[in-house]
């Protein structure tokens, strides 16, 4: 695919709109539909474009398949992370109300920080079932 | 209209098509989703199941071939079996209360204690979110925890070189393993190269 | 009693039947994941469907008096949808894996090259 020029234009134009648009649904999450599962997958799809069009060793120049692994890895770290910190700080496991001095924020906090492990979780293990799937001969190369 | 698309996934043996028809299942049921106020789970079912999981079957699809065998005859047993579930569920849904009625038991059990108290609790205006990441944290830190397995599993499968693994015992299937394997061995030397530690 | 009420749920159950079906009959198991997943999908519309309330609108808070539908059934499903996709994932791999192993994803080419019958 990587002689076809409307597709290699359209995607590069596509690419950051995609990326941009997976932050929104990230931080819009407490306003509106989204949050981080959604947020993960449409990174990741951005991602997967990439790799569809321009061929799976151009992505993993990009991104290899080790820090994608570790990605989905550290996610789960970042969500028990918090876990751990609100016992450290008194409360129990995932009550975020002690992260700040008022209990509203955070929750706010918490909720951050939780969304922020599950977005970078989805991402990682999008992205590696991905690259394993197509780099096994190559698809879209 | 997502019953018709079920019956043509039944019919169809092109498995390209089928990927492409469950895609289009799956957006459909998004909209479904829509009209029943989930827009939340509207959101995931569009983008992973018309998005990630037609990508994946478009992967698995080139790596296994694209036609799929008519069966020989129409199988009487599993229809059976099929039509005696569904009777069964039918004979069950007498008991369930109508659609959409406010008093139905499960808007009373945690909802509302979710919908009143989540704004001063909690502090914004998506329910769903909240419920989420704070009330089942829990929950949400076990479906993570299985995603990431899943990636493990995943990873395990499929990341090893194809070349490796010669040693089957029936001589026919090997040597046109064989073949296809030469094919993609550029390949798995790049991704030795990326796992030393593999295998 | 309002049989009327009752269709929606009907609805899924022939969805539910139709992917136990290809489930069970088709034996290429790339079809069997998406009977699967057509089976999955009607779970899922019968939990939406549990927590729509009539009149009701997103549980997404707002001003004024205003009904909402239950957004329990939404959380449940919402992480259910992502753990569907990774298990179809493993699935897929699987069905590589055996793809390479024996050549074919036929299930009954793949007992004729077990059992040789």
């Amino acid at each position: 695919m990587e002689d076809k020029i409307i597709i290699r234009v359209g995607a590069k134009t596509l690419i950051p709109f995609i990326m941009v648009f997976a932050l929104y649904v990230q931080f819009h999450g407490d306003y509106g539909p989204g949050g981080g599962f959604q947020a993960g997958v449409i990174f990741a799809a951005g991602f997967i474009l990439y790799g569809l069009i321009f061929g799976v060793d151009m992505a993993k120049k990009v991104l290899p398949l080790s820090v994608a692994w570790l990605f989905g890895s550290a996610g789960v770290l970042i969500f028990a992370g918090v876990g751990v910190v609100t016992l450290l700080l008194g409360g129990d496991f995932l009550d975020y109300s002690v992260l700040a001095h008022d209990p509203e924020h955070g929750q706010h906090w918490g909720i951050l920080l939780v969304e922020l492990g599950v977005l970078t979780t989805v991402f990682g293990v999008m992205i590696s079932i991905f690259y394993s799937f197509a780099g096994r001969r190559g698809l879209g190369t | 209209m997502l019953v018709l698309t079920a019956l043509a996934l039944l019919k169809l043996n092109n498995l390209f098509a089928v990927a492409m028809l469950a895609g289009i299942y799956s957006l459909l049921s998004a909209a479904l989703f829509t009209v029943m106020d989930a827009v939340d789970v509207a959101f995931t079912e569009a983008a992973v199941g018309a998005g990630i999981s037609t990508v994946l079957m478009l992967g698995c699809i080139a790596l296994v071939g694209q036609t799929s065998k008519q069966p020989p005859k129409p199988a009487f047993l599993p229809l059976f079996v099929v039509f005696v579930t569904g009777g069964m569920l039918v004979y069950g849904t007498l008991d369930i209360p109508p659609y959409g009625d406010p008093d139905n038991p499960v808007h009373h059990h945690v909802a509302d204690y979710y919908l009143e108290d989540s704004s001063h609790d909690i502090g914004i205006p998506n329910v769903v979110t909240s419920v989420l990441a704070s009330y089942r944290g829990y929950d949400t830190m076990g479906e993570t925890t299985v995603i990431f397995a899943a990636m493990v599993g995943v990873l395990l499968l499929l990341v090893q070189s194809p070349r490796r693994r010669g040693s089957y015992k029936d001589s026919s299937l090997k040597s046109s393993y064989h073949n296809s394997s030469d094919n993609h061995s550029m390949h798995s030397t790049s991704e030795d190269d990326s796992y030393p530690g593999d295998n | 009693m309002n049989l009327l009420g009752l269709v929606n749920y009907w609805a899924f159950i022939i969805l539910m039947m139709i992917g136990l079906y290809i489930l069970l009959s088709r034996g290429n198991l790339i079809k069997k994941m998406v009977g699967l997943s057509v089976f999955q999908t009607a779970v899922f519309i019968m939990y939406i469907s549990m927590g729509k309330v009539q009149g009701g609108t997103a549980p997404i808070l707002m001003n004024g008096d205003v009904a909402y539908s239950n957004p329990l059934p939404h959380v449940l499903i919402l992480t259910a949808i992502v753990v569907g996709v990774a298990t179809t994932a493993v699935g897929l791999s699987l069905i590589v894996r055996i793809h390479e192993a024996y050549g074919t994803i036929e299930e009954d080419e793949i007992q004729i090259e077990d059992f040789g019958t």
